[in-house]
């Protein structure tokens, strides 16, 4: 498949990556990736997390070098030391923290000329005046209407993207990058921004897209590279098949053959019409003891904000939740803890480590009184307790008093769940919970969940379908905030579930207010 | 060798300098210069050890200094001016500390102000608001009034008793103080459940607010105990001086922060810590004492400080943290 684009004839193309392969350590994070991008051409590049897109792109934008592999800028070899050199060669890339883009303080104005004035062309001097002209004119070209002397600071959201855009395109680039420009936008300002993409497109610009919205991919594309573990795992040319593209980016592969937990227990929580975001429609779904059941979507589809909601991190803008047959609304996490409901967040080095603790302090924080006689920590009796789940779990360490981020991300994970499965709880969410879990691991991890279920409900939030596919009884299908589709892990209907996480089975009216990301990411 | 010298390299000096000082001046090893010695950082050490706390919740409290010369003033006035006896004026100046404590965690905490700007606020406002009672004199037994009467209070004998007194006739009530506050502060730190809490939030805030932690709780709790120690401080200074002295306490916020800085770098702590704030304000107490035997002039004081402070830091900083990698 990768391939296909090699066949076109070279000197239309802008950029061409041949073989490039990238190592940080023994872990090869990009292998072989063969990628080119022609004149006047949206390519939009898809992955999962970890997929190697950002290591692809930093490699274009000059931050890191390539292992081996060559890079063709406009036909001459491209070896970017510095982003600067990438700059200056003509790429522009606009990321997706929109803050890396522009100065906050400083002037409208300013930030378009932000790059002509670190470079030093514009002399010593430069009043307003003169600032002023020259950045109404990048602004004119752009259609960019805002107040020049504003600070950015006071604009919001989508005004600083727009204006890190406009930026990156005062250098008339050949090649623009765009990281997950629309993740903080809205519908109309999306529009705003999609008109830009095609009026560049028009004048030639080849445009390399980041994005697993498929809005966004439906709208621009007309070439999808789908990545996947450092690898290319598909090129599709028009008409574009969506569905098989998410297929290529989610890597799907298996057998659907596993055997699932036949005996369900007594129902434990149920969402009755949640409403997570403006607009978006209503969903309910039932949770059982003894079952695993994992909600699945692309990146940014509400499953966090659904696992927040639980957790009692925030509230749900409708509906209901009910715990046992109880009405459970949680007043905060510490709440939602009382009542039996636990979480492993998602991103566990900022959410769940202690890096100043060892894996015995690490382990036993949530639930500290227990180690405790008068207020003081039983050190002994934690270590043990600690011990006791380091062999259970299988966690590779020196001694229960290694510090925590010493571990693999495996090891890591595995003490970071371990908090929540060392006490007994009606309801366990664990969201992502084996982003950077090496397969291994993961087995161990899935295997613990399976053998305490017991009688507690087991939720699972997840991009990646293999994993939800490997560890789940039950899938639930999650897109545009609402959940659309529901799946014995036994028997998935892999197209539907396919076309569903694509979204591709739209509700009828769930198409406003499609682009805005709310909350944590 | 290397985990051996981060861990023990910091005492092995203080060691060192004391070996160093004792051969050049056999004095300085007699019990009268030691128990001088602990007296004169006692004080500095009472505030280090409150500053630890707030340390450990990755906060920082720039008041001490001022809460411990308000406490001071208070002190003063309550006896002096309102003929108070040694314990309401001891009563009210701890009452004043947590309050000041409670306030700066609000601060922080609700108000959203960055820990080292809400606590120079803090610290502004008290330079300022215990000069306006006496109109900014000092106060003293038998001072004139604004109305121009005469004070009628007098220092209690039963609080300068906590000031002047030496128990056995060596040991001063200052440094039993320290002493004890010391072990009070290191034992709920590192053995409590509260104070392990406390490490947490230091090190990742969002994991212990996940974990359950009340973290705002915590973080008022670690500025109270900050100013409850500076006001104990303030209490002791004045019980020294004898009177409300408005420009006492000048040294004592940037002696405490050095010193509670210098304790990251004993034991390898890499980490505020009560027993290193501890050795941190003995080891600038040793080293003062030793050039001031040795007729150093005072003015190098400060020199001496800074340079501690430097080598500490690059310790805990470049050592520690390069050994952990």
């Amino acid at each position: 498949m990768a391939e296909t684009s090699h066949n076109q004839a070279p000197k239309n193309n802008v950029l061409d990556l041949k073989d490039v392969e990238k190592s940080f350590g023994s872990n090869r994070v990009l292998q072989g990736v063969n990628l080119s991008i022609s004149a006047g051409e949206v390519v939009v590049l898809m992955g999962a997390n970890g997929a190697g897109k950002s290591t692809l792109v930093k490699i274009i934008a000059g931050v890191h070098s390539a292992d081996s592999g060559t890079l063709t800028l406009d036909g001459e070899p491209f070896l970017p030391a510095t982003p600067a050199d990438a700059l200056r060669a003509g790429v522009c890339i606009v990321h997706q923290a929109i803050n890396d883009c522009v100065a906050p303080d400083l002037s409208v104005a300013q930030n378009l000329l932000l790059d002509r004035l670190c470079n030093g062309e514009t002399g010593f001097f430069f009043g307003r005046g003169r600032a002023a002209r020259e950045a109404g004119k990048i602004a004119g070209a752009l259609n960019l209407e805002l107040d020049m002397n504003k600070p950015v600071r006071e604009l919001d959201l989508a005004d600083r993207q727009l204006v890190g855009i406009s930026r990156a395109l005062a250098q008339n680039p050949k090649l623009l990058i765009l990281d997950e420009p629309t993740s903080s936008l809205s519908q109309r300002e999306a529009e705003r921004l999609f008109g830009i993409i095609e009026r560049l497109r028009q004048s030639g610009v080849a445009i390399l897209y980041i994005s697993h919205r498929m809005s966004d991919i439906r709208r621009l594309a007309d070439r999808i590279i789908a990545l996947r573990d450092g690898r290319i795992t598909g090129v599709f040319e028009k008409p574009l098949n969506y569905e098989a593209a998410v297929n290529a980016m989610l890597g799907h592969g298996m057998e659907v053959s596993k055997k699932i937990a036949v005996t369900r227990g007594a129902k434990i929580f149920e969402a009755r019409d949640v409403v997570l975001k403006t607009g978006c429609d209503p969903f309910s779904f039932s949770l059982s003891g003894g079952e695993i059941v994992a909600i699945t979507g692309l990146v940014g589809t509400g499953k966090s904000e659904l696992a927040e909601c639980m957790f009692g991190l925030r509230q749900p803008l409708a509906g209901s939740f009910l715990l046992d047959g109880k009405s459970y609304q949680p007043l905060n996490n510490r709440d939602a803890v009382r009542q039996g409901v636990f979480m492993a967040a998602k991103d566990r080095a900022n959410s769940s480590m202690i890096p100043g603790f060892d894996i015995s302090q690490n382990l036993t924080l949530p639930f500290l009184p227990d180690f405790t006689a008068l207020g003081t920590v039983l050190r002994r009796k934690e270590r043990n307790k600690a011990k006791e789940m380091i062999d259970w779990l299988g966690v590779v360490c020196q001694s229960d008093q290694d510090m925590l981020n010493s571990l693999s991300g495996g090891n890591q994970q595995k003490v970071v769940i371990g908090r929540w499965l060392s006490k007994a709880c009606r309801l366990l969410v664990l969201d992502e919970p084996f982003q950077g879990v090496d397969i291994r691991a993961r087995g161990d991890i899935g295997n613990k969940l399976r053998e305490t279920a017991g009688d507690r409900a087991t939720l699972l939030m997840t991009a990646e379908l293999d994993e939800a596919m490997e560890v789940s009884d039950r899938i639930l299908v999650m897109s545009n905030h609402t959940i659309v589709g529901e799946h014995r892990t036994d028997s998935v209907d892999m197209d539907l579930l396919l076309s569903q996480i694509s979204g591709a089975v739209v509700s009828p009216n769930a198409a406003a207010g499609h682009f805005r990301k709310d909350g944590i990411q | 060798m290397r985990n051996f010298a981060i861990r023990y390299g910091f005492l092995l000096l203080l060691l060192a300098i004391i070996v160093f000082f004792t051969v050049m001046e056999p004095a300085f090893m007699s019990l009268r210069s030691m128990v001088f010695v602990f007296q004169s950082v006692s004080i500095t050490a009472i505030l280090a050890l409150g500053v630890t706390a707030t340390l450990v919740v990755g906060g920082f409290d720039l008041s001490i200094g001022s809460v411990a010369a308000s406490s001071m003033m208070a002190a003063s006035y309550a006896m002096v001016i309102w003929g108070a006896g040694s314990v309401e004026a001891v009563a009210l100046c701890l009452a004043l500390g947590l309050a000041v404590g409670f306030f700066n965690g609000v601060l922080v905490v609700y108000a959203r102000v960055p820990d080292l700007l809400a606590t120079l606020g803090t610290m502004f406002l008290l330079l300022g608001l215990q000069l306006i009672p006496t109109a900014g004199r000092s106060i003293a037994k038998g001072m004139m009034l604004p109305d121009g009467s005469t004070a009628e209070g007098s220092f209690d004998p039963g609080f300068l008793f906590l000031g002047r007194h030496r128990l056995y006739d060596i040991l001063p009530v200052s440094v039993l103080i320290m002493l004890v506050l010391a072990l009070v502060i290191w034992f709920f730190l590192e053995f409590t459940r509260w104070g392990r809490v406390m490490y947490a939030i230091g090190s990742n805030e969002l994991a212990s607010r996940l974990a359950g932690a009340p973290v705002n709780r915590y973080k008022i709790a670690a500025y109270m105990i900050s100013g409850f120690s500076a006001s104990i401080g303030g209490i002791l200074l004045a019980a020294r001086v004898g009177r409300g002295d408005v420009s006492s306490g000048n040294n004592l916020l940037l002696d405490s922060v050095a010193a509670a800085l210098i304790g990251f770098a004993v034991l390898g702590a890499a980490k505020p810590n009560a027993f290193g704030t501890l050795v941190g304000a003995i080891f600038v107490g040793v080293l003062l004492q030793g050039m001031t035997m040795m007729n150093a002039p005072y003015y190098t004081q400060d020199f001496v400080k800074g340079a501690v402070l430097v080598i500490a830091l690059v310790f805990t900083f470049s050592l520690t943290k390069a050994a952990r990698n």
